[in-house]
């Protein structure tokens, strides 16, 4: 059984115990506890079923790698699953429980999968649930939806309840990996002048070394590890951070860091998670090495571990796996565990070596300490059924059939040798090759990732970079060479020395015994999150496939949330094998950010809430939100929809503000609409370019209509430009589009006419802008006195500036009502104050405010058109109506030459028209004029479509305007329109101007 | 009108491990043209056109360089009209554009050591490549704004005024008092 | 991300900072051209392994467009100039030419 020692643990510190629960169950460990070393201490070695079989499933690994030990952290709107055991930090009141069983960890009926596993082989899914389609959605998908997966997502009505935060930082050089190598890269770059970062993704300083007894100028790692640390801390250029991990590279030396700022302090004010947005001249990856299994039957089992690991969980925290283990390995390496156990008292049973005369200088330490050695052997099977009670020996060259050997033991310590972690030396383009002496994928240096310069921007060392050993040399070459990429002539010292092993080559044995039958083939995992066997590869291959990135997809090999750290190379060699061609041939999948998954809080990063996006706010935002205002989103800027008074709802307000504006006036915060300056001797030659009219022809303080189009002659913007003087003009936008618009002239007067004398300002944020419309505007802006707005002095269509009521305004008399109108544009600081003085102007005239819904209905009773209503795009101008406003005399404007294509002179266009029902309902939105027949796409024909539907209180019925084909053509004609249900709609095509044909109204 | 004049977010204040605080009404002018041809326009205030990034002070006004043709001249609030048509007036005749922004901005100090850890959580930019007498535009959060150092321990940042309460919430979030990512302090 | 250096303001900036505005150096065609020119200034686009010389705007900076030559296979940024050029400098022609001397030249 798995234990705590009575003494020893670098790691933990036994006067703080901490209490948690797991499966409800209260247990205990202390303070540097993992949460996987405190489950072994307490003897828990079953922690979760696996993804298909739902085979128990224990701790394999000690840290990032780990495939099985997930569990769900946590509760509540604090509850996260899918949670690394292996680096998830011990702390006081700690939850977990563990995941994908049914109805519990020690009785999972599920496990019925693992019965007939014939049934769950490669592409299981892809095969077996193809008929009948119908199937898919109630039948097939819940059944596997409750079977297969990880940990349950969390409650989708609760919300994270933590903080996030991302971070943007800069250095010459970035080190990921915290290790010695990297300590020594970080120090010579440092050393050298560069600005450095330096991220170690664990808790701790050092990596491996101090497990595995390097020695450092003839002194443990330890203390060398110490001072370091200590030095890089006290140097001005240099950042250090514990808990980040190397997440992702990307182009350009922008790098991703996942900073656990405080999941292991719950309760803490920080943030939980931090992303570093990094943007590194040079980086360096010293991201260390990972263990690789051994295939042989049943190495799954609780209680089966990585060699590394049985050694890092008895020196970092007093933990034993066992009290009697088995080491299997391939390697020198793996004695080093028989060896650390011996030193703690524990027993060995036995080594078993799939090697022949095994005399290197580790197994003959191991041998001289009275460790027996079982060699030319191999694992034939592991016995037990939730933990390991022994294993059966067979020979390495069998096929077997039968054991050599039984071995009670209750830990089995495995070992496949090592690959170097070369993921992020991959993530942006770095290339692998294979190392014919360690049987690895190792970073290519001829073919490193580049950066921004197209130069190499990535170095690794230790033994990321294939090195057993001797590493703090090559990572000082490492870090001095990154620093001279900005200071040439830097220096820096030599490096300490640190020991060197002389370790037997390794046998590349990837599953044992090499001939095995298909029985124990079929119980020799791969992958052990995604339940992915030897056999499965091996079919996968004898189906065709042949290439390693489909055979990855087909078997699911390494597409569990571990990215198969543990299952890649075994993988390829099996397929390889199965295919009859060297590993380097078969080549390897390709490694993607991120290196272990990071939490979706850390991608949203602050962006939550409030400020989710940038809201967008007038002047007399507070007013309309303190009255009633429903709001409508108008790209950014939150707009009132109407202003409901108590009791009021949505529909009877916009309809009492509809009618108010055409019997008395309303008040309309229009302050979002763009307004643009555009300045300059050449500027009337410009507005002739942008817009369709003509725009040089209008006379300082008037206003004019314009449309805007885009090369193809698709309308993109409308509204009313005011001349302001010979060389400038004002140009008002749609409320979304001034940003888009200011962008569309300054591409035009950069990068294509910029000889032209023309500047351009957005001024849309200066002023607030109130539209006061309705027969009773004028007398309520007399009330304020100051500037006369008499019909004489400010006609239809012209504009004004003085003082209104003390307010320093501009004044526009222009209409999208129909009605009597003005709007005043005052500066955005006195807008408030302008708002509050027209509502007590008008207070005994009967003036209200008004949302964007009555502005819509008013502007559609008169036929105007609106941009995104009317327009999707594909419209022309002419499409509708609009040809009044397309200049003929105008040589060029932008879009002159798109309109005069065929198809948009084509008469078979769809025509704007107002549409009236027979029956005087409101037409759905979007609806559709079917006529019969289908189209080639076997979709019903139309001829029509709603671009406007409303309710207009003022003529009380249903209003419309719509596209139809040769619609201007069709007057009085009846269509058949699509309602809901199949019901059909007969709408009469009429003129849209439902209201003052003749423009009297606002002409007074 | 000076009693019923708003800045975008009167007296908003918050207090984390940076104080932030809307620094109420500012005049801004812009003036776009040939920037040398500026200057004669620009002497009789005492400030010298910035270098390229650079933002030049003089009493209680400044002068930022925003683009190749555009400077920002920054100012008391109740000078800026006076100023703008002054301005109008000696550039008549120039290719030049004078247009009085004072209204369409929000003007925001964070005060502390670490003013530049709050600003890294929310733009691009590297801040210890910032020095004091330049400006740097950028975004922050998923806005524009222009920043740049205006004293010991203290940063200023400007946006528009439409977003002073999305700039205002950020910042404030950013500060939190034990989100201190202790980058640049 | 890309990092792109603006020549308009100096300041070298990440992705975010820009907009990219497409294919650079494209001819306007406009009222009286020919249906195949106006297709291909409309529509047609070069799409190359290699060496592309596109637009970019410094949005959230100094507003100013600029162009960029890049490799598009390995992201190189070779330079970037000012817009107000109807083809690529000398220079940058030079500096791609350094880089890439098998460069079949901008067409």
């Amino acid at each position: 059984m798995s234990h705590r020692l009575s003494s020893g643990g670098r790691l933990i510190d036994r006067g703080t115990p901490l209490r948690f629960s797991f499966n409800g169950k209260q247990m205990s460990g202390y303070k540097g506890d993992t949460l996987a070393a405190s489950l072994l201490a307490a003897d828990q070695m079953l922690v979760g079923r696996s993804f298909k079989y739902h085979r128990p499933r224990g701790v394999v690994a000690s840290g990032a790698e780990e495939p099985n030990a997930l569990v769900g952290l946590g509760s509540g709107n604090r509850f996260e699953p899918n949670q690394r055991a292996t680096s998830t930090e011990l702390f006081e009141g700690l939850r977990a429980r563990s995941q994908n069983h049914w109805p519990n960890l020690d009785l999972d009926l599920l496990a019925v999968n693992n019965l007939v596993p014939q049934f769950l082989t490669a592409g299981f899914y892809y095969k077996t649930f193809l008929w009948p389609r119908a199937f898919w959605k109630h039948v097939y998908e819940p059944i596997i939806r409750r079977s297969a997966g990880l940990g349950e997502a969390p409650d989708a009505k609760s919300c994270d309840a933590d903080r996030y935060e991302q971070i943007y930082a800069f250095a010459d050089v970035l080190v990921i990996g915290g290790g010695i190598a990297g300590l020594q890269a970080a120090l010579a770059a440092a050393e050298a002048g560069a600005r450095v970062a330096l991220w170690e993704q664990t808790a701790h300083w050092g990596g491996r070394a101090p497990v595995d007894g390097v020695e450092i100028d003839g002194k443990p790692a330890e203390d060398w590890i110490k001072t370091t640390v200590e030095r890089l801390e006290k140097m001005e250029n240099v950042e250090i951070r514990l808990r980040c991990m190397g997440a992702g590279i990307h182009d350009h030396g922008y790098t991703l860091g996942y900073e656990r700022v405080s999941d292991h302090i719950p309760g803490s004010h920080g943030p939980r998670h931090r992303l570093w947005r990094m943007r590194a001249g040079q980086i360096i990856t010293a991201t260390g090495a990972i263990e690789r299994p051994l295939s042989f039957a049943g190495n799954d089992l609780p209680g089966v571990m990585l060699a590394s690991a049985i050694r890092d969980y008895l020196v970092n925290y007093a933990v034993a796996p066992g009290r009697d283990a088995v080491i299997v390995t391939n390697n020198d390496d793996a004695y080093r565990t028989a060896i650390a156990m011996r030193r703690a008292g524990l027993g060995v049973v036995a080594v078993i070596d799939a090697r022949a005369d095994v005399t290197g200088a580790l197994p003959q330490a191991a041998r001289s300490a009275g460790i027996r050695i079982i060699e030319s052997s191999g694992i034939r099977k592991v016995k037990g059924s939730k933990r390991v009670k022994g294993v059966e020996i067979c020979a390495i060259d069998s096929r077997g059939v039968a054991f050599t050997e039984q071995l009670s033991c209750d830990a089995v310590g495995m070992s496949g040798g090592w690959s170097p972690a070369v993921h992020l030396w991959s993530h942006c383009g770095g290339k692998l090759i294979w190392d014919e002496a360690g049987h690895f994928f190792r970073p290519d240096p001829d073919r490193p990732p580049t950066g921004a310069d197209g130069r190499p921007n990535l170095r690794v060392c230790g033994a990321a970079n294939g090195r057993l050993g001797a590493v703090l040399a090559e990572a000082n070459a490492a870090g001095l060479e990154s620093a001279q990429a900005f200071t040439p002539t830097a220096e820096t010292g030599p490096a300490a020395t640190d020991t060197t092993h002389d370790e037997a080559p390794m046998e590349p044995v990837w599953i044992m015994p090499r001939q095995a039958e298909y029985e124990l083939r079929a119980k020799m995992w791969l992958d052990f999150q995604n339940d992915v066997k030897v056999s499965d590869v091996q079919l996968a291959a004898r189906e065709g496939f042949q290439s390693v990135e489909h055979t990855k997809r087909y078997t699911t090999l390494g597409m569990a949330t571990d990215q198969g750290k543990l299952s890649n190379i075994n993988g390829l060699a099996v397929l390889s094998d199965a295919l009859g061609q060297p590993i380097p041939a078969t080549g390897t999948t390709t490694f993607r950010p991120p290196y272990t998954p990071i939490s979706m809080g850390a991608i949203a990063g602050g962006a939550v809430g409030d400020v989710f996006q940038p809201l967008r706010r007038t002047p007399m935002h507070d007013w309309h939100a303190a009255n009633g205002a429903d709001w409508e989103p108008v790209g950014q800027w939150r707009r009132p929809y109407t202003y409901r008074r108590a009791g009021e709802s949505r529909t009877k307000a916009v309809n009492r503000e509809v009618r108010n504006v055409r019997e008395a006036v309303g008040l309309l915060d229009a302050s979002t609409l763009g307004k643009i300056l555009v300045s300059g001797p050449d500027a009337p030659r410009f507005m002739d370019m942008l817009y369709t009219n003509m725009m040089s022809s209008l006379k300082p303080g008037k206003c004019r209509y314009g449309l805007m189009c885009n090369e193809n002659g698709f309308l993109m913007d409308d509204g009313v430009v005011a001349r302001l003087d010979e060389n400038s003009f004002l140009v008002h936008t749609t409320s979304g589009g001034a940003d888009h618009i200011h962008g569309w002239m300054e591409d035009w007067l950069q990068c294509e006419w910029w000889d032209w004398q023309v500047h351009t300002v957005n001024l849309t944020e200066q002023y607030a802008q109130v539209a006061v419309a309705g027969p009773q505007a004028r007398r309520l802006l007399e009330g304020l006195g100051g500037t006369d707005l008499s019909r004489d002095a400010l006609p239809f269509m012209g504009w004004t500036e003085g003082k209104l009521g003390g307010f320093d305004a501009r004044v526009f008399r222009i209409s999208f009502s129909g009605e009597l109108s003005f709007e005043i544009a005052v500066p955005a600081g006195q807008g408030r104050a302008l708002w509050d003085a027209l509502l007590q102007a008008g207070e005994s005239l009967g003036v209200m405010p008004y949302g964007t819904e009555a502005l819509h209905i008013l502007r559609a009773e008169k036929g105007f058109i609106m941009i995104g209503d009317e327009t999707d795009g594909t419209v022309i101008p002419q499409d509708l109506g609009l040809n009044w406003a397309i200049s003929k005399k105008k040589t060029d404007f932008l879009g002159k030459r798109g309109m005069e294509r065929v198809a948009m002179q084509d008469p078979e266009r769809w025509k704007l028209v107002g549409l009236e029902t027979l029956d005087g309902s409101v037409l759905p939105h979007g609806g559709l004029a079917v006529l019969s027949g289908r189209n080639a796409n076997k979709q019903a024909r139309t001829e029509g479509r709603v671009t406007s539907t409303y309710y207009s209180a003022n003529l009380g019925r249903g209003i419309a305007m719509g596209l139809v084909a040769r619609g201007t053509e069709r007057m009085g004609e009846v269509l058949r329109f699509a309602g809901p249900k199949d019901k059909v709609i007969k709408v009469r095509i009429v003129d849209p101007v439902l209201i003052d044909k003749d423009g009297e109204r606002q002409n007074v | 009108m000076s009693d019923q004049l708003l800045s975008a977010l009167p007296g908003a204040a918050s207090e984390g491990f940076v104080t932030v605080a809307e620094a109420g009404l500012r005049g801004m002018i812009t003036l776009r043209g040939d920037l040398g041809r500026l200057t004669f326009a620009l002497a009789p205030l005492g400030l010298d056109i910035p270098a390229q990034r650079a933002i030049t002070q003089a009493d209680e006004r400044s002068l930022a360089w925003m683009s190749p043709d555009e400077l920002l001249l920054m100012l008391p609030y109740s000078e800026a009209a006076e100023a703008t048509r002054t301005l109008q007036e000696e550039l008549r005749g120039e290719f030049a554009t004078v247009a009085n922004v004072s209204d369409a901005r929000a003007v925001f100090a964070l005060r502390g050591k670490g003013a530049p850890d709050v600003l890294a959580k929310l733009c691009p930019v590297d801040f210890a490549a910032l020095k004091p007498g330049e400006i740097r535009r950028t975004r922050a959060g998923q806005v524009a704004a222009a920043i740049w150092v205006a004293g010991e321990d203290e940063m200023r940042l400007v946006c528009f005024r439409s977003v002073a309460q999305y700039m205002f919430d950020l910042l404030t979030t950013a500060a939190l008092p034990g989100s201190e990512p202790c980058l640049y302090s | 991300m890309l990092l792109l250096t603006c020549p308009c303001c100096g300041v070298t900036a990440e992705e975010t900072e820009f907009t990219p505005g497409g294919e650079a150096h494209l001819k306007r065609f406009g009222p009286g051209s020919s249906d195949e020119e106006f297709d291909a200034y409309m529509f047609q686009r070069k799409n190359p392994r290699g060496v592309h010389f596109e637009r970019w705007r410094h949005a959230y900076g100094c507003g100013k467009w600029f162009i960029a030559a890049r490799c598009t296979m390995t992201l190189e940024v070779f330079a970037t100039y000012p817009a107000q050029t109807l083809e690529p400098p000398a220079e940058v022609i030079e500096k791609i030419r350094a880089r890439r001397p098998d460069w079949e030249g901008a067409q």
